[in-house]
Parts: structure tokens; C-alpha cells; sequence
């Protein structure tokens, strides 16, 4: 084993701990913006369906003004975003650069694409049902918990993987703004220096990440589907 | 009791304002099945959820024995839409609950502990007949099942009143049967008052008791089911009624000049209908004893609502005209309801 890494990968092998840091810079802006992605853009989802019309909490002013502004953040390419937000990131996080530097974009491109994938996700639910629940007496909160999402696990756990599968992408990108990640390897390495093994153990290591999110993603939907 | 004062309900949709409900007053007592019948589109729907203000009335009041419902705030609405039951058409069970937790799920804020709320859902489930199935999925049970624990869960905070929405419109002839069977037995046993909507007249003619037919929003004529079917007012009740019987069949025949209806000189078509409570009575062999005719029935269709025979039939009546005519008078009197459909009577 130890060979055929130096046989095929001796430029990986001389960057290994390099190598591990970015993915644990991949790991840390995954999980630092992807469980705040998460709940924000749960948060919009919900409103969007609870204001929609028809829905439970009809709101048209609140609907457009949400389901406009994920529009907005939704057609801007993220190598964009990432210099757009820069002010918001110096004064939210104090830097613009680096991992922490990452997080707030990272958030804005994310919280639009969850947001929609919510939506989706809980519109699924049979409008009979929420019928049903308040036919029970149930509260507004309770049907948003007991029926919206207790109803959509499925597709809540599909969403999520999707979304940490995206965002896995975005942290690529990030490294435009030094943030670091494999990405940011990736492109200083296997390309400006044309270490092509680099590249490669990349993508194995992207390739098996996607891959383990994506298998738990259907793993709890398919666990939940009865 | 359920009453409705003046209920109006109107949508907009896209510039367009629709009355699904127009100026309705209905009273439903308590203990009674309770019957509203009309086609798709009539309001039956929206009229059933301003009951219990699923749907709000565009103006209009509603009370539940004293209580005015359209006037309560939302949390006092809440705690009293738990004394009002409802089923659905498609059942609307929750797919990632057991048949136990679906149950279980309006006893959430109870207050029963935890081995009371076993206990009741091991009731509820005896009762509509379903204990076996307490750990399947919904997706695991058939139609007639799933409506059996959409039944329990309903009735799970022990309401007064169900209201059934097109209860057994997915259903198989069959299975709507054993479904309206529950329903009455229920209505026996607990006293809960029934409100059911449907479009199929076997539906009120099987359980209801009182009916109201609905039309373009309005309910248009409102009775004891026997009364509306023996002597429907409107034409659409009527409609409805024809559904359930073959006597219309009479005219169809008539039309395409069907053997059975090509009579002697000297004879008539009559289709007698019950329009009282009277059928008891040896009617048919009366008049040909007392007046000496002969009555041959073409057909007939007699059936009971509640323990009360309800229908008529078609007859060729063959005799001297006076004779006939005196059949004919004899019968009105016993209020029986007489229709000459075809007369070859000589004069």
C-alpha cells in the first residue's frame, strides 16, 4: 500500500499534512455553515409554505418578499456572491479571507438552494392531512411539527443531502477567497503546478465524501418511508 | 345540537367571486345521522366545513348547542373543534404513523397518562373493529380499513358530533356498506350525532335519518328521509331519489314501445307510489277483490327506509273504466300516490 502511494501519488506524499488540513478546512466550513444553512433556510422553507396561499398562515406580503429575495440570491453564480457579500462577512465575522472569511458566503449561496428544497419537500404534504390536524384542534406550530415535518422526513433527508452535496462544491470554490479546502488544493497544486496525483486524491476523497452523504441521506428517507 | 344561522360562503378566484354557500339555516339535532346530499360543486363540501369553521363563513353564525363557534377565538375554537370529529373521503391517515399512533395522536394534550391513552386506542380500534392492525402503516391497509382507523382517530376525544365528508366515496359498494353499518351502530351505541355528505341517494336512504339536498348552494329541500324520498318538492330531489329505484324505468320503456307496454283496448299503465307510511296494507289484492279488476304488476320496487316500506310499483289495470277509475279514487284516498302513464281505457 505504502508503495503504490509513492508510485503514483509522490506529490501527495510529500503535501500530506497539508493534504489533511484541507480536508479538515472542507470538514470545518461544511459543518460551520452547512447547520447554519440548515436552520435558516428551514426557517424560509417553512415560511414559504405556511404564507403561501392557501396555506395555514396566508401572509402575500411576507410570501413575496421571502420567495423574491431567494430568487435574487439564487441567480447569482457564487464566485460572484463571494466577493459581493465581503463587506457583510468583514463585519459579521471580522475578516473577508480564510476559512472564517467563507462562512458567510457560504451561507448565502446555501440558505436559498435549502430554502427551495424545503419548500418542495413540505409542499408534498397533502393539504387533507393539515385538514385533518386542524380538524383535531391542533395549533398552527403543532401542524408545522407533528404533521409538516414528521410527514416529510423523507424528503427532508433527501434535501439535507442534496444541500451538504452542493455546499461540499460551493467549499471548493471558496478557496478563490484563500478559505482554503480541498478545493483551494486541488487548484494550488494538481493545477498551477501540475501535480496531476493531487487532483486525483481530490477527487477520491470529494467522490467518497458525496458519496457516504449522499448514502445516508437515503438511508434515513428510506428508513422513514412507510 | 348544530345550528346554522344565515351561513353564506363566497371564494374569489382570479377576479371571480363564487357563492359555494348561499343563505343556508340548518338544524341538526343531537343523537340523529343527519344526511346532506348533492352533486359535485352543490357546496355540500364547504357547507360540512363551516361546521366546525375548517371553512369561516363569508357571513353567517354557527352554534354547537350555546356556544357560538364563529365568534370564539382561535385557541377556544381549537378545544371545541375536539367535540367535533371529522373523516375524509381519503382518509387522510398519517403515513408515518403506525395505525396505533394515528390513533393515539389527538390525545397528545389530553391529560390521560400514558396507560390511559393505551387504553382508550385499544378501545377505539375494538370498536371500529381494527385491533389487529395496531402496528401497521397505513400504506398497509386497504380502503375500508384505513377509513375504519380514520373513524377511531376521530373519535378518539370522544366528540358529539362526526361529520363524515364523502366518507365512503372511495369506496367499494361492499365496503361503503360495512363503513355505513359502523357508522349507525356508532350512532346507537355513543349517541353521536352523524353529519354525512354524500352523492349517492343508497348512502341517506341506508342510515340517515333527515336529509337536506343541496343544490348550486342552497339547500333546496330538507325533511325525514322517508318524507323527502316518498314526496320530493324539487326536481333534483327527485333526481336523486330515481337513483334508487327502477319505477322511472316505466317511461323509458314507454319510449322505445317495449312489448310490456303495448296494452289491450280498455286498459291503463298506472304507477302507484307510497307516499305514507301505509304499505302495510293488502292494497294490490283489495282493489282487484273490491272492484273487480285485474291488476298485473309489470314491476315494482318496494324497499325499506328504517322499518317503513317505501317505493311503488308499475301494473296494467284491466276492467270495465268505471271500476278502474273507482280503484283509482280508492287508492288516493289511502294516500297512495297514482299516476296514469298510459291509457287505453274505452269510454
Amino acid at each position: 500500500m505504502q508503495e503504490f502511494v509513492n508510485t503514483y501519488f509522490p506529490n501527495l506524499v510529500e503535501k500530506l499534512p497539508d493534504f489533511y488540513e484541507s480536508i479538515l478546512q472542507t470538514f470545518e466550513m461544511v459543518i460551520r455553515s452547512g447547520i447554519i444553512s440548515l436552520i435558516l433556510g428551514t426557517l424560509f422553507g417553512i415560511i414559504l409554505v405556511v404564507t403561501k396561499k392557501g396555506g395555514i398562515l396566508q401572509n402575500s406580503v411576507v410570501f413575496q418578499i421571502v420567495d423574491k429575495v431567494i430568487n435574487v440570491f439564487r441567480a447569482i453564480p457564487f464566485i460572484i456572491l463571494l466577493t459581493l457579500v465581503m463587506p457583510i462577512s468583514r463585519s459579521i465575522m471580522g475578516t473577508a479571507i480564510g476559512v472564517d472569511g467563507a462562512i458567510v458566503p457560504l451561507i448565502f449561496g446555501t440558505v436559498p438552494f435549502f430554502s427551495r428544497q424545503i419548500e418542495s419537500a413540505l409542499s408534498e404534504v397533502s393539504p387533507g392531512l393539515i385538514e385533518a390536524a386542524e380538524s383535531m384542534g391542533n395549533s398552527k406550530i403543532e401542524i408545522i411539527l407533528n404533521v409538516y415535518f414528521r410527514e416529510s422526513i423523507p424528503q427532508i433527508a433527501r434535501a439535507i443531502s442534496i444541500t451538504i452535496i452542493s455546499l461540499i462544491g460551493l467549499t471548493a470554490m471558496a478557496g478563490a477567497v484563500g478559505a482554503g479546502g480541498l478545493g483551494d488544493f486541488a487548484i494550488r497544486y494538481g493545477h498551477d503546478r501540475n501535480e496531476t496525483d493531487i487532483t486525483l486524491a481530490t477527487v477520491v476523497i470529494l467522490v467518497v465524501l458525496v458519496s457516504i452523504v449522499q448514502l445516508l441521506g437515503n438511508l434515513i428517507a428510506k428508513k422513514n418511508t412507510h | 345540537m348544530i345550528t346554522l344561522k344565515d351561513i353564506n360562503k363566497k371564494f374569489e378566484s382570479e377576479g371571480r367571486t363564487v357563492e359555494a354557500v348561499k343563505n343556508v339555516n340548518l338544524q341538526i339535532k343531537d343523537g340523529e345521522v343527519f344526511g346532506i346530499i348533492g352533486y359535485s360543486g352543490a357546496g355540500k363540501s364547504t357547507l360540512v366545513r363551516c361546521i366546525n369553521l375548517l371553512e369561516r363563513p363569508t357571513s353567517g353564525e354557527v352554534f354547537l348547542d350555546d356556544v357560538e363557534l364563529t365568534a370564539l377565538k382561535a385557541s377556544e375554537l381549537r378545544k371545541e373543534r375536539k367535540k367535533i370529529g371529522m373523516i375524509f373521503q381519503q382518509f387522510n391517515l398519517f403515513a408515518s404513523r403506525t395505525i396505533y399512533q394515528n390513533v393515539a395522536y389527538p390525545l397528545k394534550h389530553s391529560g390521560l397518562s400514558k396507560a390511559e391513552k393505551k387504553k382508550k386506542v385499544e378501545e377505539l380500534l375494538e370498536l371500529v373493529g381494527i385491533a389487529d392492525k395496531a402496528g401497521n402503516y397505513p400504506s398497509q391497509l386497504s380502503g375500508g380499513q384505513k377509513q375504519r382507523v380514520a373513524i377511531a382517530r376521530a373519535l378518539a376525544n370522544d366528540p358529539k358530533i362526526l361529520l363524515c365528508d364523502e366518507a365512503t366515496s372511495a369506496l367499494d359498494p361492499q365496503t361503503t356498506h360495512a363503513i355505513l353499518k359502523l357508522l349507525k351502530e356508532l350512532n346507537k351505541k355513543l349517541g353521536i350525532t352523524v353529519v354525512l355528505i354524500t352523492h349517492e341517494m343508497d348512502v341517506i336512504k341506508e342510515i340517515c335519518d333527515r336529509v337536506a339536498v343541496m343544490e348550486d348552494g342552497k339547500v333546496v329541500e330538507e325533511g325525514d328521509v322517508f318524507t323527502v324520498f316518498a314526496s320530493s318538492q324539487q326536481k333534483i330531489t327527485r333526481k336523486f331519489v330515481d337513483t334508487t329505484s327502477n319505477l322511472s324505468k316505466i317511461h323509458q320503456l314507454l319510449e322505445e314501445h317495449a312489448e310490456i307496454t303495448n296494452i289491450k283496448p280498455g286498459e291503463c299503465i298506472v304507477k302507484f307510489k307510497y307516499l305514507v307510511r301505509s304499505a302495510s296494507e293488502p292494497l294490490v289484492s283489495t282493489i282487484s277483490r273490491q272492484f273487480q279488476i285485474d291488476v298485473n304488476i309489470i314491476f315494482g320496487n318496494v324497499e325499506l327506509i328504517g322499518s317503513e316500506p317505501i317505493g311503488g310499483l308499475v301494473s296494467i289495470l284491466s276492467g270495465k273504466p268505471e271500476d278502474i277509475e273507482n280503484a283509482l279514487n280508492y287508492l288516493r284516498d289511502k294516500n297512495v300516490g297514482v299516476e296514469v302513464i298510459l291509457d287505453a281505457r274505452v269510454r
